[in-house]
């Protein structure tokens, strides 16, 4: 299995340990996510946003979250056979969780790279295909994990801290 | 610079219910790349676009877009106009082409 860490410096000893621990979340909510469904896709981080929105969540840091999450919800749609997402909230921080029916990726730096994609005709003709959904989510998150290889299922689970860097 | 004065002069038309459109517009982004949208518009700017499916309104919800126009004589289906009335976001159309509608935006905003 390839994977992909990236922590932003200012939350990384928070982040880690979360890692390592895996606390329980205080709220959890769960989505599935078919394949190519245009129409629903967007629906998941439009109601965590939501959710979120209601919890007090700052204004800037919930524009981030929702950016973030689209993105990942457009690709489990549009470049895998859909999946699950789940939200996972925290007192201080949600981690959103991606995962998906593959077919994975061939190499996840690759597809960090911005301007690379492989989405086929109808993703594009949807407005996608840009090649800069990953690098938007990288630039949004406290901490981005993926998991990926070819021919297996793709996790990506982000970390976003309710507080701005201090 | 009131999203007024920005209808006005590009000759908008609504697309979806009619609002009060004193809100101060910060900027603008043309794109017809959704992610482009996402990483580079700011807030309580107008996009500017001929990309007229669904996801147009989601992306301008989850990214605080004050209005969303659509240049050139394009329009968006009924569907897409009923999912942004009950979003609460504004669409507008215009014959102008981007080029245009953009270089009125800038007028305005930079006078
Ligand atoms: N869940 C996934 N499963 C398999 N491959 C993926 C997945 N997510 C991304 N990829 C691969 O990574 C590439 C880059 O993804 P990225 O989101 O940056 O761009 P894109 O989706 O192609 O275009 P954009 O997001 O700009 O609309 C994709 O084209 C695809 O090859
Ligand atoms: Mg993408």
């Amino acid at each position: 299995m390839a994977e992909y860490w990236y922590f932003n410096e200012a939350f990384a000893e928070e982040a880690s340990s979360y890692f390592l621990e895996r606390p329980e979340p205080v709220i959890v909510m769960d989505f599935t996510i078919g394949e190519r469904d245009f129409v629903n896709a967007g629906n998941a981080s439009s109601q965590i946003k939501m959710a979120l929105k209601r919890l007090g969540v700052d204004h800037d840091i919930l524009r981030r979250i929702a950016i973030a999450s689209y993105e990942a919800e457009i690709n489990e749609t549009a470049h895998a056979r859909g999946g699950e997402i789940t939200g996972n909230i925290y007192p201080e921080f949600v981690v959103i969780k991606f995962y998906d029916k593959g077919p994975g990726m061939k190499d996840i730096e690759q597809s960090m790279v911005p301007g690379f994609s492989t989405a086929d005709e109808q993703v594009r003709e949807m407005g996608f295909g840009a090649g800069l959904g990953l690098p938007n989510i990288k630039k949004n998150v406290d901490v981005l994990h993926i998991d990926s290889e070819e021919g297996g299922r793709t996790l990506l689970e982000f970390m976003i801290f309710f507080r701005k860097k201090s | 610079m009131k999203l007024k004065e920005f209808i006005n002069a590009v000759n908008a038309q609504f697309l979806t219910s009619e609002i009060e459109t004193d809100m101060e517009i910060s900027g603008g982004y043309a794109s017809d790349l959704l992610s482009d949208v996402m990483g580079n518009a700011h807030e309580g700017q107008i996009w500017i676009t001929i990309m007229r499916h669904l996801n147009v309104v989601a992306v301008a919800s989850l990214a605080n877009i004050a209005a969303v126009i659509f240049s050139n004589k394009m329009k968006p289906d009924e569907a897409v106009i009923k999912k942004a009335n009950e979003e609460g976001i504004i669409l507008l159309a215009t014959n102008m082409t981007t080029f245009e509608v953009a270089g009125r935006l800038y007028q305005l905003l930079h006078p």
